[in-house]
This record gives C-alpha cells, sequence and structure tokens, in this order.
C-alpha cells in the first residue's frame, strides 16, 4: 500500500508547494489512496457523518454566538430575538440545538458498531480511548449549550449537575462554589459556560485530529474483525469510501432535516421556553434525552456520592474495553454470546433512557437499579469471563473470501491459512 | 435471521417497562386535553390569518388585561406568515396602545401612543405589581406560552408522534383550559382564591373562568364560544411562539426536494463506483483517481 501513498504532482506549483509543505501529499495519501477494507458496511459512515456534524455544530453556533448575550437577564430574550429579527435566525437555532441530537444519534451509532465488531481491541486501543475522551468532551459541551438559552431547564439542569460535584467527601463543597464562581448558579456560571461552550469545540477538533490519525496508524476495522492481508482486501478511500460516506451523509441530513423543520422542539422540553426562575422548580428535571441512560444510573443508587461514582464509572469504564473483553476475535459476528448479551446491553441502555426520564420513584427505581446492575455486570463479569469460556465460530481467512462466501471462488486469492481461526 | 427475535425481544422490554407506569402514577392525574384540528398542523400546515385575527381580537379584549406579550412588536402583526393585518392596520392598532418612552430632555418618562417598532406593553409595571393585582399568583407571559406548556405524552404516543408530527401539545393545553373550568367535584376542596379546572395539573389553578360565551364580538359569522375563543386564541399564541411556522415549513419542503434528488444521485454514483467491487472482487485493485501517477 505504501506505494501508492508517494503523490506525484504534475502542476509545477503543486509541485513547488510539495517540496515546502507537503499538505498535499499528507491529504492524498490520508483521504484518497488511503486503503479501506472493502467489506465495510453503512456503520462505518457514522465516522464521516460525525465530523459533518462537528463542522455544522461550529459553523451555525460560530453564527450565533454573534447575536447571542451570555447574561441571566438577557439570554433567554437574545435567543428568543434570533429566533424572531435575525435573518434565518430560526434556521440558525433548530439546526443547533436538533444538531446536538443527531451529534449524539451518530456517536451512539458508532460506538454501537466499534462496541459490535470489536473496534476497540489490539491494535485500536489508543484510537478507542481517544473516542471515549471524545464522547466525554461532546457530554460536556452539550451540557453548557443546553443551559445558555437560560429556560427554565437550563438553569435547573445546571444546578442538579454542577451540585452533583457536592457528593465529594470534604471538598465537595467549596468545589461547586468554585465550579459557579457565586454561591448559587448565577451570571459568572452562564458566563462561563458561555466561554467553554465556544472552546471546547475546539478541543473536540484537536482530538479528532489525534483520533484520525490514529485510524490511519492502524487501519479501519471491518465486520469480520479479520485484518486485511492483501491488496484485494481493500480499495482505495477515495473514491470508494467518499461517495459511500456522502451518500450516507445524504440520509442522515433527511431525518436531521426532518427534525429541524417539521417537529423542531420534539426533543426539547417545553419548560425551557419558560425564562429560567431560581425561585420555581419544576416538577421533574429531566436532562437532554442523549443523557437520560446515565441519569438514570444517577438516580438508581441511593447514596449520592455512590450515586456519581456509578455515573462517572459508566463512561469511564467504557475506555477500559479493550481490556475488560478478553476474547481474541473481535467481531459479534463470530461470538454468537457476545452477541447475545451485546445486543441486551444495548436494549437496557435504551431501556435505562426510558426510565431516566421518568420520576425517581416507585417501579421505575427497581427497574432502574435492575438494568443498572446489567450494566456493569455486562462490562466487569460478563465481558472478562465471555473471552474465557465462549466457543466462537470459525474465522474466514481473509476479508476477500469472506466477501466471495466460502469455498466458492475463495481458493484463488485467500491466503494460506495462518492461525486464523480461533 | 436473528433480527426477528431481536425486535420481538426489543418490544416485550418496552412492554414491560410502559406497564411500570400506572404503578407510579400520581393519584392526581389531570385529564388528557383534547386534540385539536389545527390549520397549522403537519408538513404543509399553514397560519390561518383569520383565525389569528380573531385569537388577537381575544386576546387583546382578554387575556392582555393581566398577560404580557413583551417579545412581539406591533410590526409583527404585519409580517408575513401572520395575522396578515395591513401594515396601516398595524400601526393603527398600535397607536391604540400607551407606551412608556423616555427620559425626554427634562429627564422625564413619559407617555405616547404605540408605534409599529414598540413591542407590546406590559398591562403591570413590574412582577410584584402583577402579583398584587391578582391574588399572589404572576400570569404568565405570554410571547413564548404554546411552545412552554405540554402534557405528558407517555409510551409509546411519545415515539409515534415523531411519524404523525403531532406536537400541538401546547396549543391543546391552552384550549384545554379555557373550556375546562368546572365546578369542583363533590369532596374537593380548593384553596381560598383558588378555581377548579379539570385540565390543570392538580386541578387547582389561580386564573379565575377568563372568558364565557359571547364575551368578544366576531364580526365574520364565526360562533361567539369559548370552544371558538379557546381555538382561536391558542392558535394565536402559537403563531407568537413560533412566528416563522410558515416559512419554516415552506423551506423544509424544498430541503427535502433538493435532498431526496442529491441523495438519490450520490446513491447511484456510488453503485456505479461500487460496480466492480460487487460484481468482479477478483479483478479489483485500488484505482485512484487518474490525475495523479502512481509510484
Amino acid at each position: 500500500m505504501s506505494a501508492n501513498s508517494i503523490y506525484k504532482p504534475q502542476n509545477a506549483f503543486m509541485q513547488w508547494m510539495e517540496r515546502r509543505l507537503p499538505i498535499a501529499g499528507l491529504v492524498y495519501s490520508s483521504f484518497v489512496v488511503y486503503p479501506t477494507p472493502r467489506n465495510l458496511n453503512y456503520w462505518w459512515t457514522f465516522g464521516g457523518i460525525l465530523t459533518f456534524m462537528l463542522g455544522v455544530q461550529i459553523i451555525t453556533g460560530i453564527v450565533l454566538a454573534m447575536h447571542y448575550t451570555p447574561h441571566v437577564d438577557l439570554a433567554f430574550n437574545s435567543v428568543e430575538s434570533i429566533m424572531r429579527d435575525v435573518n434565518y435566525g430560526w434556521l440558525l437555532r433548530y439546526l443547533h440545538s436538533n444538531g446536538a441530537s443527531f451529534f449524539f444519534v451518530a456517536v451512539y451509532a458508532h460506538i454501537i458498531r466499534g462496541m459490535y465488531y470489536g473496534s476497540y481491541k489490539e491494535p485500536r486501543e489508543v484510537l478507542w480511548i481517544l473516542g471515549v475522551i471524545l464522547f466525554l468532551l461532546m457530554v460536556m459541551t452539550g451540557f453548557m449549550g443546553y443551559v445558555l438559552p437560560w429556560g427554565q431547564m437550563s438553569f435547573w439542569a445546571a444546578t442538579v449537575i454542577t451540585n452533583l460535584f457536592s457528593a465529594i467527601p470534604g471538598v465537595g463543597d467549596p468545589i461547586v462554589t468554585w465550579l459557579w464562581g457565586g454561591y448559587a448558579v448565577g451570571n459568572p456560571t452562564l458566563n462561563r459556560f458561555y466561554s467553554l461552550h465556544y472552546l471546547l469545540p475546539f478541543v473536540i477538533v484537536g482530538v479528532v485530529v489525534l483520533h484520525v490519525w490514529a485510524l490511519h496508524m492502524v487501519g479501519q476495522n471491518n465486520p469480520t474483525g479479520v485484518e486485511p492481508k492483501t491488496e484485494k482486501d481493500s480499495v482505495a478511500f477515495t473514491p470508494y469510501a467518499t461517495v459511500k460516506d456522502a451518500f450516507f451523509i445524504g440520509v442522515f441530513c433527511l431525518f436531521y432535516a426532518y427534525f429541524i423543520f417539521y417537529i423542531p422542539n420534539f426533543l426539547g422540553h417545553p419548560d425551557n421556553y419558560i425564562p429560567a426562575n431560581p425561585g420555581q422548580t419544576p416538577t421533574h428535571i429531566v436532562p437532554e434525552w442523549y443523557y437520560l441512560p446515565f441519569y438514570a444510573i444517577l438516580r438508581a443508587i441511593p447514596s449520592k456520592l455512590l450515586g456519581v461514582v456509578a455515573l462517572g464509572a459508566s463512561i469511564v469504564l467504557l475506555a477500559f474495553l479493550p481490556w475488560l473483553d478478553t476474547s481474541r476475535v473481535r467481531s459479534a459476528k463470530y461470538r454468537p454470546l457476545y452477541r447475545q448479551f451485546l445486543i441486551v446491553f444495548f436494549l437496557v441502555v435504551i431501556g435505562l433512557g426510558y426510565l431516566g426520564s421518568q420520576p425517581p420513584e416507585g417501579g421505575y427505581v427497581i427497574a432502574a437499579r435492575f438494568l443498572t446492575a446489567y450494566y456493569f455486570v455486562f462490562l466487569l463479569i460478563i465481558l472478562p469471563l465471555l473471552g474465557l469460556f465462549e466457543t466462537t465460530k470459525p474465522l474466514p481467512n481473509s476479508i476477500l473470501e469472506s466477501v466471495l462466501g466460502e469455498g466458492v471462488r475463495a481458493g484463488a486469492s485467500a491466503p494460506p491459512a495462518s492461525g486464523a481461526k480461533v | 435471521m436473528n433480527a426477528h427475535r431481536t425486535i420481538v425481544g426489543a418490544v416485550a422490554f418496552a412492554a414491560t417497562l410502559s406497564f411500570l407506569g400506572p404503578l407510579t402514577a400520581a393519584a392526581q392525574e389531570a385529564e388528557t386535553p383534547p386534540a385539536q384540528k389545527w390549520s397549522f398542523s403537519g408538513p404543509f400546515g399553514t397560519y390561518d390569518p383569520e383565525q389569528l385575527q380573531r385569537g388577537f381580537k381575544v386576546y387583546r379584549e382578554v387575556c392582555s388585561s393581566c398577560h404580557s406579550l413583551k417579545l412581539l412588536a406591533f410590526r409583527n402583526l404585519a409580517d408575513p406568515g401572520g395575522p396578515d393585518f395591513t401594515e396601516a392596520q398595524a400601526g393603527a392598532i398600535a397607536a391604540g396602545f400607551q407606551v412608556t418612552d423616555g427620559p425626554n430632555d427634562q429627564g422625564e418618562m413619559f407617555q405616547r401612543p404605540g408605534r409599529l417598532a414598540d413591542r407590546f406593553p406590559s398591562p403591570f409595571s413590574n412582577d410584584q405589581a402583577a402579583r398584587n393585582s391578582n391574588g399572589g399568583g404572576l400570569p404568565p407571559d405570554m410571547s413564548t406560552l404554546a411552545k412552554a406548556r405540554g402534557y405528558e405524552r407517555g409510551f409509546p404516543w411519545f415515539i409515534l408522534d415523531m411519524f404523525t408530527q403531532y406536537i400541538e401539545e401546547g396549543p391543546d393545553y391552552i384550549h384545554a383550559i379555557l373550556t375546562g373550568y368546572e365546578d369542583p367535584p363533590s369532596g374537593v376542596t380548593l384553596p381560598p382564591g383558588a378555581n377548579y379546572n379539570k385540565y390543570f395539573p392538580g386541578h387547582s389553578i389561580a386564573m379565575p373562568k377568563p372568558i364565557n360565551d359571547g364575551q368578544v364580538e366576531y364580526s365574520d359569522g364565526t360562533p361567539a364560544t369559548v370552544d371558538q375563543y379557546g381555538r382561536d386564541v391558542a392558535a394565536f399564541l402559537m403563531w407568537a411562539s413560533e412566528p416563522k411556522l410558515d416559512e419554516r415549513k415552506r423551506l423544509g419542503f424544498q430541503v427535502f426536494v433538493f435532498l431526496i434528488v442529491f441523495t438519490g444521485l450520490l446513491y447511484f454514483t456510488k453503485k456505479k463506483v461500487w460496480h466492480a467491487v460487487k460484481h468482479d472482487p477478483e479483478l479489483l485493485t485500488p484505482r485512484p483517481p487518474t490525475e495523479y501517477n502512481r509510484g
């Protein structure tokens, strides 16, 4: 493959440039001839979709920031003025608020794909950990963005979430005061959240560069989990992956546009159209839908401190997946038991999401406890043990063989079996 | 092959969760507001200017004595996709309101007739004054009210609503509140000054029944009933909350036509590019674009 990455421009200026700053060569080797497994399915387009959404959020966000006022007395009305008086302000804001939701739709699809096909396994551990860091950064950015319109849910979500830090023994309360910049959520809090909400997306861009760099070191995983062995196992990134990504970004945009233009407030909470009022607590404080599973975990545990620990662990543990999962086989396609447990795990997360939206009482709490238990049992017990006891299905010798179907024409190009069967 | 089992599992799982609801349902559940027919619902819905004008009349003659509409300007009344007043009509409406301006050259605040650029003046000079005149309750500002109200849809409606585009909980709720005043059922005692409303959460609402049949005169022959007033003023408040709805849905349709054509073209491009990979996989070699020399 390395032969392909030699970039020899014909154009005199590009030749001159290439000897000084080989940026065209970098793009050429990373996004044109870069070999990508030929058997990737559409779950692999979410990386491109995420890049697209990050761009959408940054561009709409920068324009919104030109019109937004981060002050407790003015923030709500400045958002409303964007909706009413700024040219296409309603479009920018709905693009941005629904964009956050669809950013999370894409990242969850991306994570599901990574877990299903074992994309975190050797040699992709660092790639995966960078992904978990990106997810954490997204969670923080999304949360701070939700606070900015300074509606009732903004204010009370900020209060509830920052208060979580008060669970830390000893230094909890000083930390919360420090985060607030005062003795309650107020103007300093809104100002710093605005500042950080503007900063973090660019931190995300930086980590995305590392994420893509790490990806290009180790190459993409694929549905078989078998590494490409010959040239025939791969296709060039351009045009193959580019056109496929572009098509699916189009499909994704159809869903995104449906929400923006027809049900723009569906994913929001009506209370956020009520200006923030520190004197009046809403009946139910609920976060945005994409945090609900974690919110359910937090509330499932009776002790505040342990709840916060569980909340943190539920995300941080994901970074340790490469070591918690002891199986040598990557793809769930060849791991019948893992596949079952993993699908249950995904359903459990959806169930936790539903429970997170409900009041924390009665049957809901009991159900949330069971589902939280499964969440952690799966990660900490089932995953390590499965690798030891599970009988996996035979792997194909190569990606090409899996594409062609075993035994038909595979003999011609499949390299000799070299212990690929586990 | 396992897809069926997975789907069945998911449905069973969701059903189990939804049964947890009744276990915890609060005792004082308000009745669900009945869904009304709105001209602005659905992908091609638009506001009905005549209805908005009627709704504005109701707001002006009834609601505006307690409820502010701070974010709306008189000029908005003549904006496209709204009540469709002419600029002259909107100006005349503005002139009917007294607006505080100033300070003038003598340093005094003064009253003058409203202009198109002014926002609707509030009935009370501040929240404390509003509370004082309303038995301690603060009549909410109505600028975003139709988007700030709703009711719990519950499973599975909150999923189905996505496909049916039912997002009119706000106007339905406002209409329901206006028509939901009743005598309290026997055995229910209300706090002093409170009124019974079957659609209000907890049933005890501070606002007395605001409007009665025949209270606002309609010149176009529309029935002057509370039911009709409720629908008209809810539609008006929806417009006040979401003045760009018509424009949004019109642009949405154009975006959809473009996206469907564009994505369709991308699909066929993708199919053509991948044809060799799918149909003659043995022959395939990585094929960079022709402008570049391969090493």
